[in-house]
């Protein structure tokens, strides 16, 4: 299994910052949930449908040979705990794949499509881009899919769409993400209320790790709900209108803080740099933080010797789990905290 | 839906209530349910601890309980899922669960995205299908009318235009 390769983060495709509003927007990731007609729904399905549905996928799959070129399989049985959560780190898969055995993942080698199998749903496309480009994500997924469809029989109903496990995907089986770097929102507590204004508009804002996690390193992310009803490229737009409207504060509160307390905001990014490149010990979450703030400092030019695809490194770096694999070992807490401090610092001072 | 506090903004949190048995049903805005409380117990929007398959049984309940009592519960001919199950995880056991409990979910549908049909993409080689079956009723229904008003040269007409489409139903 050759997931090492995995931690060449060198080639994951949206890393380099060159999409539209990547000061602010990380990356756009569009996911479609598909299943086959003919075969129960995963949680029904018994170790040796769930692997036929996986060849089935797989070999549809591996029939476009441009598309596929290079693409890997991973089936969750094979891999460790720590590869597993690596997946789950680098938005590859979900932590529900990750939970059973009989899920597997296909990825793109530029990493920019991953198809998981037999998560809620027989197929989840995911395609991810650099910055707030939602559409070409959903145009590489929809490809994707209608690969797929030409040798699957995909549940489809005249009325409803998209058939999916669970009715909260019913239609268009999309979900719409992008994920928003928003330091000074957050320093100024003007999240919060921006969020709670989001939530009648039908969007959800989940943490860094989705569902139920926290928004280390200042990252965001906000998903549309609504499936049904809405044509893709509705849903998209709605999304992308809200996600305007942030970019818009976060920039407008970066200019005003950078205008009336510059000195203070300088030291506080000067500072986070020197914990960064100095410290003997770092975990994720307080990593996560400084990183942010270097970031920060890189795009208000405050820090000149670093690259924002510099500090998007470093945010999948720092995670629990890649520090972990990079090494190969069980390692104590404190182990892990040393390492990833010199990790980054070496990535810091190359 | 409105809010049932501010009756002004969307309610977008739905509530049901049990005491002591007696089941009170709140629907409000996130503003007016944050100044109620109604988080502090098991639900915060930063997280989602209330998760969704508990959410979307809290729907069916009264339908749940009405189903108890006939002996024979609803459940779908091809993977045996039953009704009241599907309630409790919140998932369906095949496409054809839809079919399945077709006359049950418009409501649910309707409370989860505010629309019961669907809009947007159609599978390219299988949507094909859906697009022409949706077209042979169109044209039966045509000829149909054709019928009744005796204008029986457009009556030929919409019957060859079926049967071609027929034959290329089959053929896919």
């Amino acid at each position: 299994m050759a997931l090492e390769e995995l931690l060449d983060t060198s080639r994951i495709g949206w890393i380099n910052s060159t999409g539209p509003d990547s000061d602010i927007v990380i990356s756009s990731r569009v996911r479609l949930a598909r299943n086959l007609k003919d075969v129960p729904f995963p949680h029904l399905l018994n170790g040796s449908q769930a692997k036929e549905v996986v060849k089935r996928v797989y070999d549809a799959f591996t029939s476009n040979s441009v598309l596929a070129k290079d693409a890997r399989l991973y089936l969750m049985g094979d891999l460790s705990e720590t590869e597993k959560n690596l997946l789950v780190e680098m938005h590859f898969i979900s932590p529900d794949l990750a939970r059973e055995d009989k899920g597997a993942v296909i990825i793109s080698s530029d990493r920019r499509i991953s198809i998981m199998i037999n998560e809620e749903d027989h197929l989840r496309i995911q395609c991810v881009f650099s910055g707030l480009d939602p559409q070409e994500a959903y145009e590489l997924a929809s490809r994707v899919d209608d690969v797929l469809e030409e040798q699957l029989d995909i549940a489809f109903d005249e009325r409803l769409g998209y058939l999916t496990a669970c009715p909260t995907n019913v239609g268009t089986g999309i979900r719409v993400s992008v994920m928003l770097h928003l330091p000074v929102l957050t320093m100024l507590r003007q999240v919060d209320r921006m969020f709670s204004t989001i939530a009648q508009l039908g969007l959800v804002v989940r943490g860094l790790y989705g569902e139920g996690t926290e928004a280390w390193g200042n990252l965001y992310q906000i998903s549309n709900q609504i499936t049904l009803g809405k044509s893709e490229e509705d849903i998209i737009q709605n999304l992308m209108s809200v996600a305007g409207q942030i970019i818009a504060s976060e920039r407008q509160a970066r200019r005003n803080l950078k205008g009336e307390d510059r000195l203070r905001l300088e030291d506080k990014i000067s500072r986070s740099y020197g914990i960064l490149t100095n410290s003997r010990l770092l975990t994720t979450q307080e990593a996560m933080g400084y990183i942010s703030d270097v970031r920060l400092g890189v795009d208000l030019g405050i820090i000149k010797n670093l690259k924002p695809e510099d500090l998007n490194n470093l945010f999948i770096t720092a995670g629990p789990s890649y520090i972990q694999e990079v090494f190969k070992k069980d390692m104590t807490p404190l182990e892990r905290d040393l390492n990833r401090a010199n990790f980054l610092r070496g990535k810091l001072l190359k | 839906m409105k809010c049932d506090e501010c009756k002004k903004r969307p309610a977008t949190v739905h509530i049901t209530k049990i005491v002591n048995g007696e089941k009170t049903l709140m629907h409000l805005c996130e503003q007016c349910a944050k100044e109620k409380n109604i988080f502090s117990v098991s639900f915060n929007f930063d997280g989602e601890p209330l998760s969704m398959q508990k959410f979307l049984a809290s729907f069916f309940e009264p339908m749940v309980s009405e189903f108890r009592e006939k002996s024979q519960p609803l459940s779908c001919n091809r993977c045996g899922l039953t009704f009241p199950r599907f309630t409790q995880i919140g998932r369906f056991g095949c496409s054809n669960c839809y079919e399945a409990f077709k006359g049950q979910l418009d409501p649910m549908l309707r409370r989860l995205h505010g629309k019961t049909y669907h809009v947007g993409k159609v599978p390219r080689r299988t949507g094909g299908r859906v697009r022409i079956k949706s077209e042979i009723e169109r044209l039966k229904r045509e000829l149909q009318e054709a019928v009744n008003a005796e204008e029986y040269e457009r009556a030929a007409q919409l019957r060859d235009k079926i049967r071609e489409l027929e034959q290329k139903l089959g053929r896919n």
